[in-house]
């Protein structure tokens, strides 16, 4: 079957920015149907890079390695497409689409990536009907819904709408790069409730974080720190607690003490 | 001074004035050639330094070029079905400066508005006295040379006189069409419009054209809104792209009148929209917006000035401008606050989507306060599309062309989406955003 295989593979990924700063320096990981991944690191160690390049965003170069998603490498293929295979790039800092109203903009991803899977776009009534259902999971305010995106929403309810987008779009790839970071606890409950109603054994996550706190209400499966660039360290779900409480300067101590 | 203007227009004067000297009134006569002596004293504007007015808006080769007046209805018949054939409205149709009776529709059975041609309102002596009263009264003549030679020209202005009290729901449509197919021709629309206490209304005014070869429109309107009055104003400029059009328009504000203004600029050679609202009335309201779509080689110059004398006035300026190809915008907004205009409320915003690398826009927004406590703002911004903002939707699924087109049709219904006239939005929603050249931005 399928699903025995990974979903995404990254083999020996190294990325730089236009200026050649390296970012990622030969990442290597793999996530399976069904796994909770968590990246955490320090402020720069390439968190949001990585979360970045996987989604396709523009502006990174690709020097070295592979990204296999579903079984083919992606890297040349435009983020859009990306999208419509089942990635999902949940924003750090979503962004504002003045004049394009929310109600348009996610009719117009849906559509797109049931045209790409060779289903009709949905009827109006349909959508509504879809829409109705999703937006009680986040608890997302109907009037918001007809405003432009983002336009004006507070910092919670830019989150909430990134993890509507995850519901309505349903990826089997979903990244969420520090969607948990500024938010109240109220907030923070609803967005773990999103995510854990979304994820299943047919779908994966990976989350970028800093903080401990949105792992209590997930399950993850993996932790991986990454620090300048490397994966240096995985384990489960204790060591997020241990970086919790004692930072990643050990980490980077042992690493150095190993070579 | 030798003003170097062209011959043409002193024999047309001469010809006109042959012709209707001994049929308008001595005071308009007398307007007529102070203001075209005026103009062989001052000529046109130029780009000379110091002349703020007209810095990013060259219009030599205009102020060079030879263009005659046509004295006599043109036999050519236009298609009138530029915005609506709804038989309910009041349709004024204009060719080359002509009303053609023939195919307007005025409004006949409504005894609450007076619409009428100056030749015949002059006839009358009750709308005589009205346009004798507020003709030329706001309109800068001296100072500006294409308004000395609008009204030099005057004689076929329409009056449109709205009665006290009275609310016209169904719009009045005033068509100006240009076209000249032989000879470079020029039309001198002028417009005088009272309204009287506590009347409302809603005025479209468009211009539009298929000239083959140059053509000239020079259009001056006065507006007059008299204590609690309202017009909501739309215009449309979608003249062709050898027309050069030049408009002034004045509007006096008396206390507690609103003027809502919506201006609509498609497409013309080169496009100059001088509007100036004063606030002369206590606690009147103004909110002018605006929206331009440059292509090719067009230039669109909107100079909208707001000048706040009274107290308590509340004025809204929001242009909003798509430059592509090698076009070229110049925005011009200046909010004066008078001495004594106190509690005055004013934000004024011009934002500009630059589509290609070679259009440019020219944006000077400004506010000259000489009141205390009063609330104003201005802004202004020129960018292309956010590359950011794109790839975010890319992420969504959503390809890079329907991204860019959602985004600039989102630019553009901020303005299109304050037309309260469902034929007329639809016919922008045409023209502005069907209209928009397939963008594959390179991200």
């Amino acid at each position: 079957m399928k699903k025995n295989k990974p979903l995404i593979e990254i083999k020996n990924l190294h990325v730089s920015v236009d200026d050649g700063i390296k970012i990622l320096n030969g990442i290597n990981l793999t996530i399976n149907y069904g796994e909770v991944h968590v990246i955490m690191g320090p402020n720069g160690s390439g968190k949001s890079t990585l979360a970045n390049v996987l989604s396709g965003r523009p502006g990174y170069n690709v020097d070295d390695g592979e990204i296999l998603f579903k079984g083919e490498n992606i890297i040349s293929l435009d983020p859009e497409i990306r999208a419509r295979n089942g990635m999902f790039l949940a924003f750090q800092y979503p962004m504002e689409l003045p004049g394009v109203r929310t109600w348009q903009f996610l009719k117009s991803s849906v559509d797109a990536i049931r045209l790409h899977n060779e289903l009709p776009e949905l009827k109006i009534k349909e959508f509504d009907k879809l829409l109705e259902e999703k937006k009680d999971i986040v608890e997302m305010n109907s009037e918001l819904l007809k405003r432009s995106v983002n336009e004006g929403f507070s910092g919670g309810e830019k989150k909430r709408n990134e993890i509507l987008q995850l519901s309505l779009l349903n990826p089997t790839f979903a990244m969420l790069d520090e969607t948990d970071s500024g938010l109240d606890i109220d907030a923070l409950q609803i967005v773990a409730k999103g995510v854990k109603s979304f994820h299943n054994n047919t779908n994966s996550v990976m989350l970028v974080t800093h903080y401990q706190r949105i792992l209590n209400h997930l399950n993850p499966d993996y932790i991986h720190v990454l620090i300048d660039g490397q994966i240096v360290k995985s384990g489960n779900k204790s060591l997020s607690l241990e970086l919790e409480s004692k930072g990643y300067e050990w980490i980077r101590e042992s690493i150095s003490k190993e070579s | 001074m030798n003003t170097n203007l062209p011959e043409q227009y002193t024999q047309d004067y001469k010809y006109l004035n042959n012709q209707i000297e001994k049929i308008q009134p001595k005071w308009l006569n007398e307007i007529r050639n102070k203001a075209f002596s005026n103009l062989s004293k001052i000529g046109f504007p130029t780009q000379r330094k110091g002349n703020e007015k007209w810095k990013y808006t060259n219009i030599s080769k205009l102020a060079k070029s030879s263009f005659s007046f046509e004295s006599e209805e043109s036999p050519y018949i236009p298609n009138k079905n530029f915005i609506t054939n709804d038989s309910d409205w009041t349709n004024l149709i204009f060719l080359n400066g002509k009303l053609l009776n023939n195919i307007s529709n005025f409004q006949k059975a409504d005894n609450n508005i007076t619409i009428s041609k100056f030749t015949d309102a002059l006839k009358n002596p009750k709308t005589s006295q009205l346009i004798k009263t507020h003709l030329s009264k706001y309109s800068q003549v001296e100072s500006d040379g294409f308004t000395s030679l609008n009204t030099a020209f005057i004689n076929d202005g329409i009056l449109i006189n709205i009665h006290q009290d009275t609310h016209i729901t169904k719009p009045i449509h005033i068509s100006f069409i240009s076209h000249s197919n032989e000879t470079p021709t020029v039309s001198y629309p002028r417009i005088l419009i009272i309204a009287n206490k506590n009347s409302s209304s809603n005025i479209i005014e468009s211009y539009i054209g298929d000239s083959k070869i140059d053509s000239f429109t020079n259009s001056v309107s006065e507006i007059v809104l008299d204590d609690s009055a309202k017009i909501s104003h739309y215009r449309l400029l979608n003249e062709s792209d050898n027309t050069y059009h030049i408009e002034s328009s004045r509007v006096t504000l008396k206390r507690n009148s609103n003027f809502e203004s919506n201006s609509f600029s498609r497409s013309s050679k080169l496009g100059r929209y001088d509007l100036k609202v004063n606030i002369e009335g206590e606690n009147a309201y103004c909110n002018l917006s605006g929206l331009y779509l440059t292509s090719g080689n067009q230039h669109i110059d909107n100079f909208i000035n707001i000048d706040h004398i009274k107290p308590k006035g509340t004025s809204r300026l929001n242009y909003k401008g798509i430059l592509t190809e090698k076009s070229r915008a110049v925005f011009g907004g200046t909010v004066w606050v008078r001495e004594g205009a106190i509690h005055t409320d004013s934000i004024q915003s011009d934002k500009n989507l630059l589509l290609s690398e070679e259009a440019e826009v020219d944006s000077k927004p400004a506010l000259f306060i000489y009141a205390d406590d009063v609330q104003c703002a201005h802004g202004a911004t020129a960018g292309n599309i956010d590359a950011e903002t794109i790839f975010y939707m890319r992420s969504r699924g959503i390809d890079l062309e329907t991204a860019s087109k959602l985004l600039i049709n989102g630019f553009a219904n901020e303005i299109i989406n304050n037309v309260d006239i469902p034929e007329l939005k639809q016919q922008l929603e045409k023209l502005f955003l069907e209209s928009l050249p397939k963008y594959k931005l390179d991200f």
